[in-house]
C-alpha cells in the first residue's frame, strides 16, 4: 500500500479510507502492467488488492485497520517464516521480488508462498480483527517479532549494495506504525527504540574506504545524535510501564553502548548483566554470544570463552558470529593457532564481503 | 536433495588468483568456504577450475570437428568452479550460495541435480 509510504511525507488525507482505496487501485494497475506476463505475481497483487479493499470498506478508522492487518499477518495459523514477508507485502506493499532478496528465497517460491498464505487467511477465515485482551500479549509479540525479523534481515545486507531493498527503513516504518497504534505497550516502544539505536549508527559501520568497523571501534561523532535522543526517550517511556521485556532489554543494551558518546567508555559489567536478563527472556544464540563477549570485556577473556564453550554444539556448526567471537577471545588469550582456525571457520560462513574482509584482516594480524 | 553451486567470477576476481597482494585473501576466503562446507557435512563433490583461458571447446557440426581456444562463450562472468552439496531444500542451498566468495565478486547459480536414471 503506497498509502503508508506517502503518509509521513504528505500528511494524513481528509478521507483516508477512500484515498487508500484509490491508491491501492492505482498501484494495482501499475503492477499489472509491469507483470502482465507473470501470472503468479499479479495473482499475489490481486489478493493484496482484495485485502486493501476490505480495509477500505471497514467502518472503523484507518489506523485500527492497519493494526488488524498486522495481527492478521502475524496470526498463529500463519507459518512463522511467512509472517514477516506477508506483513511487508500487505502492510507496506513491497513486491515479492524485493522480499525474496531480503529473505534469500527464490522469487517465484516467495510469490507462491505469499499467495498460499493469503488463500489460507481467506479459506480458514482468520478473523480480521484485533484479538481479545487476554490474547493480546502473545499476539502482539508475534507482530513485534515479525517486524524485528525484517529489521535484522535488512541489517545483514548493506544498503549500498542493494538499492531499493532497504529493509531496515521498512522495518522502522512498521515499528512506527505499531507505536502509533499501541502507544502504551512497552515492548512496542522498546522495539522501536532498539531499531533506532542501531539505525543511528549506520554511517559509522563502514570507514571511508568501505571497510567494516565493529561497534566498539565506531567513531561516536558519526552517530546520528537526534535519532539516539529519540531512541532514549522511547526507552524511558517504555520503562515507565514497569513491564520489562525482550525488546526493552535489547534497547537498553544498545543504550549502554550509546553512552560511550557521553562518557567515552562502555560499562561492560552492566552490558553483561543486561544480556543475562535477556537470556532469561529469550535464550537465542545471539543473546548468549553477546553475553560471552560482554563478560570477556568485563571479567576477562577466559570467562567469555568458558561461556562460549557451554553453548550447544549442534547449533554452532554453521553460526558465523559464534566462530568470530571465539576467534576473537582465543586471540586475546594468546592461543593463536586455535584463533586462526576459528576465524577461518567464520570467514567460510560469512555472506557479507565487508565483514569477510574484516575477519580476514584479524586473521592476518595473528 | 542435491544442488550444484556454479561459481562465476569476473575477470577482476579471477585476476586476484595471481596477484601478490590480493591472492592470499582470495584463496583464503575460498579455502575457508570449502572448509565450512566440509565441516557442515553437506559436500558431495566439486572442484575449482583453472582460469577460462586454459579452456578448449569442441564442437562437431555435420561431421566436422572444430576446436576453439577458450570457453564456449564470451561472458562478463566466467565459471571458476562448482560444488555439489546435499541439503534439505532450496532455501538452505541459497544460504550456502550467499556465503560463497563468488556471490560478492561475481555470482553463484544454484541448480537442482537430476536424480540418476532408474536401473533398466
Amino acid at each position: 500500500m503506497a498509502a503508508v509510504k506517502q503518509w509521513p511525507v504528505q500528511g494524513i488525507p481528509d478521507k483516508p479510507e477512500g484515498w487508500l482505496l484509490a491508491v491501492a487501485r492505482r498501484r494495482l494497475t501499475d503492477e499489472q502492467r509491469r507483470y502482465a506476463s507473470r501470472e503468479r505475481l499479479s495473482d499475489a497483487m490481486q489478493h493484496a488488492f482484495e485485502c486493501a479493499e476490505e480495509v477500505a470498506a471497514g467502518s472503523d478508522e484507518f489506523p485500527d485497520e492497519r493494526l488488524k492487518l498486522l495481527f492478521v499477518c502475524a496470526h498463529p495459523a500463519i507459518d512463522e517464516a511467512l509472517r514477516t514477508p506477508l506483513m511487508l507485502q500487505v502492510v507496506l506493499g513491497l513486491d515479492a521480488q524485493a522480499i525474496a532478496g531480503a529473505f534469500l528465497v527464490a522469487p517465484a517460491a516467495m510469490a507462491q508462498r505469499l499467495v498460499r498464505a493469503k488463500v489460507k487467511i481467506k479459506a480458514a477465515a482468520i478473523p480480521f480483527e484485533v484479538p481479545e485482551r487476554h490474547n493480546w500479549e502473545e499476539r502482539l509479540s508475534f507482530v513485534l517479532d515479525a517486524i524485528y525479523a525484517a529489521f535484522t534481515r535488512g541489517w545483514q545486507s548493506s544498503p549500498e549494495d542493494q538499492p531499493g531493498r532497504d529493509m531496515t527503513s521498512e522495518a522502522i516504518r512498521l515499528g512506527e506504525v505499531a507505536v502509533t497504534l499501541v502507544p502504551d505497550e512497552p515492548e512496542a516502544l522498546g522495539l522501536l527504540s532498539l531499531m533506532l539505536h542501531c539505525h543511528a549508527r549506520r554511517a559509522a559501520r563502514m570507514d571511508a574506504a568501505g571497510r567494516y568497523v565493529p561497534l566498539d571501534a565506531h567513531e561516536p561523532a558519526a552517530w546520528d545524535q537526534p535519532m539516539i535522543e529519540r531512541a532514549e526517550a522511547l526507552l524511558r517511556k517504555a520503562a515507565e510501564a514497569g513491564r520489562p521485556g525482550r525488546f526493552q532489554i535489547e534497547a537498553a543494551i544498545q543504550s549502554a553502548h550509546a553512552q560511550r558518546r557521553v562518557t567515552g567508555r562502555v560499562e561492560w559489567a552492566v552490558v553483561a548483566a543486561l544480556y543475562e536478563m535477556l537470556i532469561a527472556f529469550t535464550p537465542a544464540m545471539g543473546a548468549r554470544i553477546g553475553h560471552a563477549i560482554a563478560s570477556a570485556h568485563a571479567f576477562g577473556a577466559e570467562r567469555g570463552l568458558a561461556l562460549l564453550e557451554s553453548l550447544p554444539e549442534e547449533r554452532l556448526r554453521d553460526h558465523q558470529p559464534y566462530w568470530a567471537a571465539r576467534g576473537h577471545l582465543l586471540a586475546k588469550i594468546g592461543l593463536t593457532s586455535e584463533a586462526k582456525v576459528a576465524y577461518e571457520r567464520a570467514i567460510g560462513l560469512c555472506d557479507d564481503q565487508a565483514v569477510r574482509a574484516y575477519l580476514w584482516e584479524r586473521w592476518r594480524r595473528l | 536433495m542435491e544442488y550444484m553451486l556454479l561459481f562465476t567470477e569476473t575477470p577482476a576476481e579471477l585476476a586476484k588468483r595471481n596477484d601478490p597482494v590480493e591472492a592470499p585473501a582470495y584463496w583464503g576466503a575460498w579455502a575457508a568456504y570449502c572448509k565450512a562446507l566440509a565441516e557442515s557435512g553437506i559436500m558431495v563433490s566439486g572442484a575449482g577450475l583453472q582460469p577460462p583461458d586454459t579452456a578448449t571447446t569442441v564442437r562437431i557440426r555435420d561431421g566436422k570437428r572444430t576446436l576453439h581456444d577458450g570457453p564456449y562463450a564470451e561472458a562478463k562472468e566466467m565459471l571458476g568452479g562448482f560444488f555439489v552439496i546435499n541439503v534439505p531444500d532450496l532455501d538452505t542451498a541459497l544460504e550456502w550460495a550467499a556465503r560463497s566468495p563468488s556471490s560478492s565478486g561475481g555470482s553463484t547459480e544454484v541448480r537442482p541435480v537430476l536424480p540418476p536414471p532408474p536401473n533398466p
